[in-house]
């Protein structure tokens, strides 16, 4: 039915533009609680060089890398510390929020080398 | 199922963003959802101007700023190590301007008026404001110093803790002094800006000794009682890499200088330097006391830390090292820039009617330089307590670097470039 469509296409848009914005209280506590990452990760996971984009990664692994850094499993510098600083409900906004952003800046290397 | 009136609302908030993109500012002759002035460009100030523009493109900001250009402390150590100079640790504003719309005012504030809600500048110039973000950074108790309390005399015992004419002067005595001179640091008690800084200070003009001038001796007059940042590493530092170069003395306070003969006249006794550099004992910075937002001791304003309002001034915001931080909160870059963004979200809230968001999370990662490549750190995460109504380590969460290296040196200089961009565009 061509109304649907038209306000299912509006409302794609809509939410797809929206993310980053005034948006309802999910969308901007993912905002917030991201924003932490950002002086090292870049604004909005648009990393600047030399640490692992996370804008546009792929929600599933930026929570099984959280986790691992938690458990120790992965290796890491710093991250293992701070991971822990994070409610696995914390990291699943967290790395729902940067999922949405757009496609990696190309300012680093991949996610999955760190 | 019919369009609600949030989409509709969260779609015209977006075309509204997308206006802005095109480098225009809040939508001309549209409404704002609120003016918001923010006094000072550093960690804290440029990245609560940016995010409150990138939040919310309805906001009008102003950031006022005295200096043409930002320069960082974080990194300023490495010029008077010698392997950086001020112009690797300096970027412009432009972007703030140009991309997010942050209308900038080169000047400096002199005065606020809370009931008006005026700033004013020191060419006579008014803002007026919804909600004010005071962002001073720290100013010098040079009276607690005496003989320092004077312009000439902080020209030669230099304190090098504000990036920029200071730390490139202090670099300068460090290549004048012959070899076998005595270089002596005075650091003062707790709470000052960087904790580890000194510290980091007293490696950089080690490693500096060590290469180019293998006679001289770096002394740490500390007024504290032990080293208060990253202990084992530092010492580790000093006892293997700097062994014969560095001394540390804690329990040195200092009661005055001899500016000529450069001497630090600590309680029991006197030390001579070659090269004597005084950091003084530090409160938030002058502004803020002629604001009023000064509650602590007379030195440092206390906020609530869901929104870093000040605890004696509605509407006024307070960030970065001029706030009595939550205890294990250090005075450092990174925390100046996660108080913006907490501050951001508040003041972006409260101009929409919107509630606070409740549980802010931030985190601290600090770097410091052991010579000219190698690094060590401290991390850590602190949540909003409700009960304590303050930030709180997690729990299990933070620590420090295992051993000093040159890939945590790389992510230093990363960080850098990242915050950097995080907070001027």
């Amino acid at each position: 039915m061509g109304t649907s469509k038209w306000l299912a296409r509006w409302m794609a848009l809509s939410a797809l533009l929206a993310m980053p914005l005034w948006g309802h209280a999910q969308d901007v506590q993912g905002r917030n609680l991201a924003a932490s990452c950002a002086a090292c990760h870049g604004t909005d996971g648009n990393s600047a060089g030399g640490m692992p984009p996370l804008a546009g990664q792929n929600k599933g692994l930026i929570v099984r890398a959280m986790r691992e850094f938690r458990s120790g499993s992965r290796p890491a510098t710093v991250m293992h510390q701070l991971a822990k600083g994070y409610t696995d409900a914390q990291i699943e906004t967290i790395a729902g929020y940067f999922a949405a952003q757009g496609k990696p800046s190309d300012g680093g290397p991949p996610y999955s080398t760190y | 199922m019919s369009l609600s009136r949030r989409d509709f609302i969260k779609w015209a908030s977006a075309s509204a963003a997308l206006a802005s993109l095109g480098g225009c500012a809040t939508p001309r002759g549209g409404k704002t959802a609120g003016r918001v002035v923010v006094i000072g460009g550093g960690y804290s100030g440029a990245t609560a101007a940016k995010y409150l523009r990138l939040w919310s493109p309805d906001i009008d900001v102003s950031l006022v700023e005295r200096n043409p250009v930002f320069v960082s402390c974080p990194l300023s150590n490495l010029v008077i190590g010698g392997s950086k100079s001020i112009a690797d640790l300096t970027r412009g504003y432009d972007t703030l301007s140009d991309k997010y719309g942050v209308k900038r005012v080169q000047g400096e504030a002199v005065a606020v008026d809370p009931a008006k809600r005026t700033v004013r500048l020191a060419d006579g110039g008014i803002l007026s404001y919804d909600r004010l973000i005071v962002a001073p950074g720290i100013d010098f108790m040079f009276e607690a110093v005496p003989s320092l309390n004077d312009a000439e005399a902080q020209d030669r015992i230099l304190h090098a803790w504000k990036a920029g004419p200071q730390t490139t002067a202090l670099r300068r005595q460090l290549e004048a002094m012959p070899d076998g001179g005595i270089y002596a640091l005075h650091i003062p008690k707790v709470p000052y800006r960087c904790p580890p800084g000194p510290y980091e200070r007293a490696c950089q003009v080690a490693h500096y000794f060590k290469t180019a001038k293998p006679r001289s001796k770096v002394l740490i007059l500390d007024a504290n009682e032990d080293v208060q940042s990253k202990k084992e590493l530092f010492m580790k530092a000093w006892s293997d890499r700097y062994k014969g170069i560095v001394e540390y003395r804690p329990h040195s306070e200092l009661a005055d200088v001899d500016v000529k003969n450069r001497i630090a006249k600590l309680t029991f006794e006197d030390v001579k330097a070659d090269v004597l550099n005084v950091v003084p004992p530090q409160r938030a910075g002058k502004i803020a006391d002629l604001a009023g937002l000064v509650t602590a001791n007379q030195r440092w304003c206390e906020v609530d830390f869901l929104s870093f309002e000040s605890k004696a001034q509605p509407n006024i915001h307070v960030l970065g090292d001029a706030i009595l931080a939550a205890p294990a909160m250090p005075k450092s870059g990174h925390m100046a820039n996660q108080h913006a963004k907490v501050c951001a979200a508040a003041v972006a809230a409260l101009l929409h009617g919107q509630p606070v968001f409740d549980q802010p999370v931030v985190t601290n990662t600090c770097y410091s330089f052991i010579d000219d490549r190698e690094t060590v750190h401290v991390a850590s995460v602190h949540r909003y307590d409700p009960e304590q109504k303050a930030l709180v380590t997690v729990p299990g969460s933070g620590g420090l670097s295992g051993a000093a290296s040159e890939m945590e040196g790389q992510y230093a200089f990363a960080w850098a470039k990242n915050i950097w961009s995080d907070m001027l565009g």
